[in-house]
């Protein structure tokens, strides 16, 4: 009996410390929250560090998204590059949930900040590389692909990417 | 007999290697170098398990570690997998071949369907513990078909074991040495074999990839794909092709153990994206005064034949490549004294001979796997290379079977590839090949002779009558007996007999590509003779085209016109309204003869897939589906009826053939078709009209079937972007689409397990993304899946009912400015589909007569020259060939510049002043190929 009464008065002294604290309720739209670069909003497509696009065309976003929103066809630049000949999402189905991004092998697809996609016509919730491609390198600075991949590109030969050594010359039979 | 693996008890057969007696468990042991067609060589380590002598060290954990794939089973053996030991050195060796393996996997071309990933999966190896630097390779230019990217090899030995042991290749080969060892060619260049494409397959690893795929990529689980049959020879290997987007993006081999096993040429595997050609019709087109097509409707079209077909006398052609199904609506449609197959006048006796030659034969009618059993192989005027290559890869394996027999004889098992080849060296059963050229299969061979035609076909009754012991026949005319070359024919015969002496399944391969009956004939004769001895006997003729047996099946006895005689009663004003389906005429005769057929016709339609001289010429060109987008059935060389399937639905108003033809005879109201709905009513409509392709509805399950309840699936359970493919057009997607014709789904849903071997849609298994997950598909490891075969056979061993004839050949002699004109098939240019596709259309050479330097000489001829055949309108560049049989004049068949030439003719040749030879067609140069 006493416990409950206690109890009670424990709660209701906790609300009211409630009183003066800072509100959480902000005037939105007027006012927007802060919200973490990892927050899981609308998708971006990025550049690598030297600003070419890093989406290689790897089709593992598009195999990891539960709601198999994302298509995309691969293609091959001139400089050796694959390359989305296309990319799209369609938007009115994706979920957020971030498995692109995970699943991207090149930090190229990646989620942002921004949620505020409302559209009167579903049809433009579909986007398409040029809705989604940016200019910059999003939250990811430095990683590269082709300077890893073994893959040769115009400008990084074979045994110039990281770590590479120099291509093995097959006539040699020395030790 | 039964071994214990792990402690538990498992069957086991005794010619079968541990690995693959734990596959066919199905018990996941990875490995890389063993291959089910070319067995073992122990050279990845991959396959380690733990081997225990006895009980006793089971119990205490005590073995040694053994290669699975180089240990045989015997009773009672204990073996470990799972043990420690056993899993930290599978897991060291990839360790080590990840050392240097590059970080590439989202730009490579295999990734998804790399056993290597799978591999790695599959012994756990996650992290690189290695700092140091990569190894790395420069590529090579191998020409336009397969891609290389060096890096990625793991050194298993796949590649030069397929391609230079197995498939005879000798223009790629290991190079270098310890970790530096490389695999290419001496130099840049084209590949040579016509198999190399299989390398994308044998290949583990991204090394040699599909060039045209890399460049339009799309991943293994993105594929919707459909059991097919290869439409590029009369072969019928069984394919897979895949697509994305509507487009077809690659072609895969689908195994059926009885014909192409694991392995297409390259024909077959890179001649099928014409079918993405923008020279496809979309629309129906009606030619209009101007000359212009204008597009109309479906309704507008069918509304036309069937006006066009009442008002007049009808006649058809149809197509030897064309499904048994269309053809046989169309011979309905016109009446079959006024369907004409389609084959050019010249083939048509020549296949119908090949069909009624098989028919009274009594010796066996091989398919491939049983052509690799033979023990002596004789080849009379069929280059299989260029006609039906995948015989050609066949007969490699045949004469392979010496090496087995001297195994046996040393109680080698048949998967100890490396020991049997190391016995055997040069040792091979015999092969005889005759020919009026030289051939790819002459450096296996023990014998091959150049020959005018005719000599060959004297070669054959030669060998037939030293088989039965019978000198008395005298096949040629008077004089020939002061003819030295006769003797040489007759000595030849004589020797190939005595090389006859010790077979006991001698093979015998012609065909239409000599275009003489007589050399069919005496192929027979050969085949016959050799049983009579109380021996078996095999004989294959190769026909020209993918259904060209079915057309002939179609209308075999009945007399139908050929083309010339169409011609004639075109000329007689006979005909108001020609058919033809799926067939460029001017691809079977002379331009002006089929100039003046069309132009006797009041009206032409043409049922085609490509704008081609003869859709230019109709009145109304409608587009049909190709085999990759309909369902058909066709009956390949062996006479298998063998059933393909859509992979994709077809875009616009490209309609099957069969349906626009099915909906014609409904709208005339014919009697026969009223209650006849789906393609399946079609088929069975077929086997009950001709009770010679009475066998045709068994080729597959009809649409009814279902597997366990449910659907065969199109797509991989892991199709990607379905709420994104369509969504430019619209965001609210469609149902996907129906398939009312056959048990398979164009989804990923149903059940892609158990089917009949007919209906296997792709390959894949738990843990197995690449094509080495086969073997969970299959019965017995290597051998047929589990789903039975795949097809038909509608020709049966009979009792040789009616006598072979015996012909006379005239003894070949050519006047002093005369030859004899040959044909010459090649595999990328013969075949018209397949040479327009990406890839195979660079490597193309223009047609051209070829000539030993002799007979140039002779004629006053140079190399280069511009010559024309009798009166043969287009002039054609001469080639000096000393392969070539003396007297005998080459000419490239089955392009658009020689149709008009008819084989074995004597023929004078013109020097044409002036002659500027036809530009080379190599559109572009490598794309991309160069880079690293
Ligand atoms: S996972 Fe990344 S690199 Fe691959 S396709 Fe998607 S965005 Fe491009
Ligand atoms: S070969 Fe396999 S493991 Fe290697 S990069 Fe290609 S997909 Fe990855
Ligand atoms: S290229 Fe491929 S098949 Fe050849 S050794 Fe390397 S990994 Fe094996
Ligand atoms: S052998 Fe003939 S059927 Fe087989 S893949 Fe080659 S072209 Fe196609
Ligand atoms: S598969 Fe056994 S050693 Fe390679």
């Amino acid at each position: 009996m006493l416990k409950s009464a206690l109890s009670q008065l424990q709660t209701i002294w906790t609300i009211l410390q409630h009183s003066f604290t800072r509100s959480e309720t902000v005037q939105y739209p007027e006012q927007k929250p802060y919200l973490a670069p990892r927050y899981r909003g609308r998708i971006v497509l990025t550049n690598d560090p030297d600003g070419e696009e890093r989406c290689v065309a790897c089709n593992l976003c598009a195999v990891a998204c539960p709601v198999d929103c994302i298509a995309l066809q691969q293609g091959v630049k001139e400089d050796g590059r694959w390359y989305p000949e296309f990319f799209r999402i369609n938007f009115s189905r994706c979920i957020l949930c971030g498995m692109c991004e995970e699943a991207c092998p090149t930090n190229a697809i990646q989620l942002t900040p921004d949620f505020e996609m409302c559209e009167y016509d579903r049809q433009n919730m579909v986007y398409e590389k040029e809705h989604l491609q940016i200019d910059g390198t999003g939250k990811y600075h430095d990683y590269n692909f082709y300077r890893v991949a073994g893959l040769a590109i115009a400008g990084k030969d074979k045994g110039a990417a990281r770590n590479e050594a120099e291509p093995v010359d097959v006539r040699s039979l020395l030790p | 007999m039964n071994i214990r693996i792990d402690g538990v008890e498992y069957p086991a057969t005794k010619d079968r290697n541990l690995l693959e007696t734990c596959l066919g468990l199905g018990l996941n042991l990875p490995y890389f170098c063993w291959h089910p067609a070319m067995g073992s060589v122990g050279a990845c380590r991959q396959c380690a398990v733990l081997q225990y002598p006895d009980e006793e060290a089971e119990q205490a954990g005590r073995g040694k570690l053994v290669m699975a794939c180089m240990t045989p089973v015997s009773d009672g053996a204990r073996f470990s997998l799972e043990t420690a030991q056993a899993r930290r050195f599978r897991q060291g060796i990839i360790e080590s071949l990840m050392i240097n393996h590059p970080h590439d996997c989202p730009v490579c071309a295999e990734g998804g369907e790399c056993h290597l990933q799978d591999m790695t999966v599959m012994v756990g190896h996650r992290d690189r513990r290695y700092r140091g630097r990569k190894r790395t390779f420069r590529n090579q230019y191998l020409g336009p078909l397969v891609h290389h990217e060096m890096n990625r090899c793991i050194t298993c030995y796949r590649c030069t074991r397929f391609y230079r042991d197995y498939a005879g290749g000798t223009d790629l080969a290991a190079q270098g040495c310890h970790d530096h060892i490389f695999f290419g060619r001496h130099e840049d260049g084209v590949l040579e074999s016509e198999f190399a494409g299989n390398l994308v397959e044998v290949c583990p690893t991204g090394v040699f990839t599909d060039k045209h795929l890399v460049h339009d990529y799309t991943r293994k689980w993105d594929l919707q794909s459909a059991p097919s049959v290869c439409a590029g020879c009369a072969v019928g290997c069984n394919t897979l092709p895949g697509e994305r987007y509507g487009r077809l993006k690659r072609v895969h081999n689908r195994f059926n153990a009885e014909i192409n096993g694991y392995f297409l040429c390259d024909r077959g595997r890179f001649g099928a994206t014409w079918v993405n050609d923008e020279r496809r019709l979309d629309y129906p087109g009606l030619r209009g005064e101007d000359g212009r097509y204008n597009a109309i409707d479906h309704h507008g079209a069918l509304q036309r034949i069937v006006s066009s077909v009442e008002r007049g006398a009808v006649a058809a052609v149809g197509s030897p490549r064309a499904s048994v199904e269309a053809n046989f609506l169309l011979r309905l449609l016109a009446g079959p004294a006024r369907f004409c197959p389609g084959f050019s006048a010249v083939e048509q006796p020549l296949v119908g001979e090949a069909l009624a030659l098989l028919r009274a034969s009594r010796a066996t009618v091989p398919d491939i796997a049983t052509m690799e059993t033979a023990d002596a192989i004789l080849v009379l005027g069929e280059d299989v290379s260029n006609t039906a290559p995948r015989i050609a890869l066949a007969l490699r394996q045949g004469v392979r079977n010496r090496a087995y027999a001297m195994a046996a004889g040393l109680k080698l098992q048949d998967w100890q590839d490396a020991a049997i080849r190391n016995l055997a060296q040069d040792q091979r059963c015999p092969l005889f090949i005759a020919a009026t050229a030289a051939t790819r299969l002459d450096p296996v061979a023990a014998r091959s002779l150049r020959l005018a035609t005719p000599e060959i076909a004297r070669l054959g009754l030669r060998v037939a009558d030293a088989l039965a012991g019978d000198n008395s026949n005298d096949y040629s005319h008077d004089n020939s007996h002061d003819n030295p070359d006769d003797h040489s024919v007759h000595r030849e015969a004589a020797a190939i007999a005595d090389g006859l002496r010790d077979a006991k399944r001698l093979l015998v391969v012609s065909g239409t590509g000599s275009g003489d009956i007589a050399v069919m004939q005496a192929a027979a004769r050969v085949a016959e003779a050799f049983r009579d001895t109380g021996r078996e006997a095999m004989l294959s003729l190769v026909v020209p085209e993918a259904n060209s047996l079915g057309q002939a099946l179609l209308c075999e006895g009945n007399g139908s016109p050929d083309l010339d005689a169409l011609a004639a009663s075109a000329e007689a004003g006979e005909i108001d309204t020609l058919l033809v389906l799926e067939n460029d005429l001017y691809r079977r005769a002379a331009t002006d003869q089929v100039d003046r057929l069309l132009a006797n016709c009041q009206r032409v339609i043409a049922l085609d897939q490509l704008d081609n001289p003869t859709t230019s010429a109709s009145h109304l060109a409608v587009p049909a589906a190709s085999v990759i987008e309909s369902e058909g059935t066709l009956v390949s060389l062996e006479g298998r009826a063998q059933r393909c399937f859509p992979v994709f639905p077809p875009h616009a108003e490209r309609h099957p053939a069969w349906v626009w033809l099915l909906a014609t005879l409904k709208e005339l109201g014919r009697e026969a078709v009223s209650d006849w709905h789906h393609f399946d009513d079609v088929t069975r409509g077929c086997a009950a009209a001709i009770p010679a392709l009475a066998g045709i509805a068994a080729a597959a399950p009809d649409h009814r079937f279902r597997n366990h309840g449910v659907r065969v699936p199109r797509q991989p359970p892991r199709y990607s972007g379905r709420t994104a493919m369509r969504a430019n057009v619209s965001v609210h997607e469609p149902k996907q689409p129906e398939d009312e014709e056959s048990p398979l789904a164009f989804s990923m849903e149903g059940l892609n397990r158990d089917q009949p071997a007919a209906l296997l849609s792709y390959v894949w298994a738990p843990g197995w993304n690449s094509n080495q997950g086969l073997h969970r598909f299959q019965a017995d490891v290597g051998g047929p899946l589990k789903g039975g075969p795949a097809g038909i056979r509608l020709l049966r061993a009979n009792g040789g009912a009616t006598p072979l004839p015996r012909h006379a050949t005239a003894a070949f002699a050519v006047e002093a400015d005369e030859v004899l004109l040959v044909p010459r098939y090649r595999i990328f240019g013969s075949e018209a589909l397949s040479a327009i596709s990406p890839g195979i259309r660079e490597l193309v050479r223009p047609a051209c007569i070829e000539l030993c330097a002799a007979d140039a000489e002779r004629l006053g001829l140079a190399d280069g020259d511009g010559v024309q055949v009798g009166d043969n309108a287009a002039a054609l560049p001469l080639r000096i060939d000393d392969a070539m049989a003396p007297g005998c004049a080459g000419y490239t068949a089955g392009y658009r510049e020689t149709a008009g030439l008819a084989p074995n003719t004597r023929q004078r040749l013109r020097r044409v002043a002036h002659f500027s030879p036809p530009g080379p067609t190599v559109i572009g140069s490598d794309r991309g190929g160069r880079h690293g």
